[in-house]
């Protein structure tokens, strides 16, 4: 067991810092959240940055513990997250780097890199959230062509996107995990309708995408005809493994501060309060060994973290949660005003025990498949 | 970055695992004939097992933290914890803290010939039984314990906190979150209601899944806090490893359902015993007071 860094990686985290500390001022103010074109460019143009600097990949090709230090100094530099590029650098461009055809890589893969095209993901539908693979939309074959109709929900960066990984039902007749194919759409197709959604935090975070006879070429299939749920996989592995490493710093400082204002609101002295902030600092910082375990972990076998994802994410979407309730107590009042800190994360945070499995997916998936319990409902 | 368990570190773990399974006690937590129920009356006072201990000693289990000079291993905390962790899951009985902490101090407790009891917040465990008694024990008196695996005495002044004692203590309760989910998921596959196994039941699995998370959580930060040896990582880890255990055991009483309640079942002996640790070291508060203190240093 070993907490210390090689001498690479050290030189790596002493290089990255450096860098951020030279761009990080020269970025253009951060446009707000609900011009969406204006965070397409922001978030591009972050990309660009990193992309001349050396650092574009490093959600691919580098080590697990490279990735973890970038994604733990670029939080802590108070850098741009990935956003507009979240799609394509953490679950198109690995689905397309693991079982794309070099055609495939050499069209889509650098445009990504170099922060020239935004995806989004065409999973859910209305009627197939948490079983994802009764998804309906159909894609009927017609010469070159998959002509596809259907809808799309939970899309993110749907109005800016130029592509759309898509699943789509190519085998009406196979059993449902075996008539699904994974489809590279353009979002300028004629018969795609973008409805954005509004969040319960009253933001427009995801939209509905509604594809009425959309033409999609059969050249943009990644993988076999009614192989798309296995090549699917491959990206919702890459989805749990160090996506929240950036998360966790910022919890905890959030949790530093949090202190702060307690004791300028003399709640510090209620001693129910202060312990809870205690517990919340040994919840973090055992999520932060989790993650270098995990970490580590990748490191020594395969680089794609498994299921132990999944008891991550269970946890930390917990306690995400009691992070921003803890705050509301330190707040009083307050915690009903958007214009404070932390009203608005409150919000968000409801979402991070739904997104990307429930938790009661990931129970089941802890359950049946690392604690081996049979399946059943 | 290499958090993960080393060769040495798993051999190391299989050895004490071996030595505690070939016990005279291993594997039998059963009835009467080993720990009386109260109702049964006669002396219910659990004794030591004195060969066990020696075996630990031979082992190293108490001495592998000192030199070799001093007749020891060299090894580390991270390996402490492990065999402390190794000891938790097996509910292996006696003072093995304050006896590990005296290796190289007391003539004796190095090798498993001398079993030593020290205070340890307000409680004394294994104060009649040990040889020798250190630290803070004047004063003690006897209570009825509710584990009846380990013999109480209660001291009028807190024994000061110990780090490595915390450590050691939340390696144990590791060991129990981890054994409590072992068995919560055995029962689960085994036991048939409704004409299925009853792990196939939403309800069940979720509760086997959380106690999984909360053992693997607790695990990391043990681990961690082993090799950092950091008084806030210690008060983490024990935070975090007395909940795993604690809860642990409770959910997998409730999967166990009736049997669980029962004296016969091993069930009760890991939950009791998970209450007792937790109470070393000033307990809950103290961790949670440190840990928010640290927030604002």
């Amino acid at each position: 067991m070993d907490l210390s860094y090689t001498p690479e990686e050290e030189e790596f985290r002493a290089r990255l810092r450096e860098w951020l500390g030279k761009v990080l001022p020269t970025l253009p103010p951060k446009p707000s959240p609900d011009d969406w074109p204006a965070r397409r460019t922001y978030d591009l143009g972050w990309q660009r940055m990193l992309y001349d600097a050396g650092y574009a990949d490093v959600h691919w090709d580098a080590s697990p513990t490279v990735r973890l230090i970038f994604l733990e100094e670029t939080e802590k530099a108070g850098a741009p997250y990935v956003g507009a590029n979240f799609v394509g650098l953490l679950h198109a461009g690995p689905t397309i780097a693991a079982e794309g055809t070099p055609e495939q890589r050499e069209r889509w893969l650098p445009p990504m890199l170099r922060g020239e095209e935004v995806w989004c993901q065409g999973f859910s539908e209305p009627d197939a959230g948490s079983d994802l693979a009764a998804l309906r939309t159909r894609a009927r074959r017609d010469g070159d062509d998959y002509v596809v109709s259907g809808s799309k929900i939970w899309t993110s960066h749907a109005e800016v996107a130029d592509w759309c990984e898509l699943l789509v039902r190519t085998g009406p007749a196979a059993p449902k995990h075996r008539g699904i194919s994974w489809l590279a759409m353009p979002m300028s197709l004629p018969g795609i309708t973008v409805r954005p959604l509004r969040t319960l935090a009253g933001s427009a975070e995801f939209a509905e995408v509604f594809l009425d006879e959309v033409r999609v070429p059969v050249a943009n299939r990644v993988g076999d005809e009614n192989d798309g749920w296995r090549v699917t996989m491959v990206t919702l592995s890459f989805e749990r493994g160090t996506a929240f490493v950036g998360e966790v710093v910022a919890c905890r400082r959030v949790l530093g501060e949090l202190a702060a204002e307690a004791r300028r609101r003399d709640c510090w002295d209620d001693p129910v309060l202060r312990r809870r902030l205690g517990r919340l600092n040994a919840e973090f910082r055992g999520l932060w060994r989790l993650i270098q375990w995990n970490v580590s972990e990748a490191e020594g076998g395969s680089g794609v973290p498994g299921v132990g994802g999944s008891v991550f994410k269970l946890r930390y979407s917990h306690a995400r949660q009691e992070l921003y309730d803890v705050a509301a107590d330190v707040l009083g009042e307050d915690a009903l005003d958007l214009d404070r800190p932390w009203v608005p994360d409150r919000l968000s945070s409801l979402a991070y025990t739904i997104a990307a499995g429930t938790s009661q997916i990931q129970q089941n998936i802890v359950a049946e498949r690392i604690l081996g319990l049979p399946k059943g409902r | 970055m290499r958090f993960q368990l080393t060769m040495e570190q798993r051999a190391l773990r299989t050895a004490v695992r071996g030595v505690i399974g070939r016990g005279p006690s291993a594997g039998r937590w059963g009835p009467a004939a080993q720990f009386p129920a109260p109702l049964e009356g006669g002396d219910a006072r659990p004794r030591l097992d004195r060969a066990l201990w020696r075996a630990l000693g031979e082992l190293g289990f108490f001495s592998l933290r000192l030199s070799e000079a001093d007749g020891g291993a060299g090894l580390g905390l991270p390996e402490a914890a492990l065999a402390f962790e190794e000891a938790g899951r097996a509910l292996v009985r006696g003072p093995l803290v304050a006896t590990h902490l005296a290796a190289g101090e007391v003539p004796g407790a190095a090798t498993g010939e001398v079993v030593v009891a020290a205070a340890d917040g307000r409680l004394v465990e294994w104060l009649a039984e040990a040889d020798v008694v250190r630290r803070g024990a004047e004063g003690a008196v006897p209570l009825r314990s509710v584990d009846p695996l380990t013999p109480l005495h209660r001291v009028p002044a807190p024994a000061p906190a110990d780090p490595v004692a915390g450590l050691l203590t939340a390696a144990e309760q590791l060991g129990t979150a981890t054994r409590v989910c072992e068995l919560a998921v055995q029962h689960a596959r085994t036991r048939e209601q409704f004409g299925q196994p009853i792990g196939a039941f939403q309800a069940v699995k979720h509760l086997c899944a959380q106690m999984l998370v909360r053992a693997e959580v607790a695990r990391a930060a043990v681990y961690a806090a082993a090799v950092t040896a950091d008084r806030t990582d210690i008060a983490a880890a024990r935070l975090l490893a007395d909940e795993a255990a604690v809860r642990g055991a409770r959910d997998c009483l409730q999967v166990h359902g009736g049997m669980g309640f029962t004296w016969e079942s091993e069930v009760h002996l890991h939950l009791k015993r998970a209450w007792v640790r937790a109470q070393r070291g000033g307990g809950v508060t103290e961790s949670e007071e440190l840990l928010a203190a640290d927030l604002v240093a």
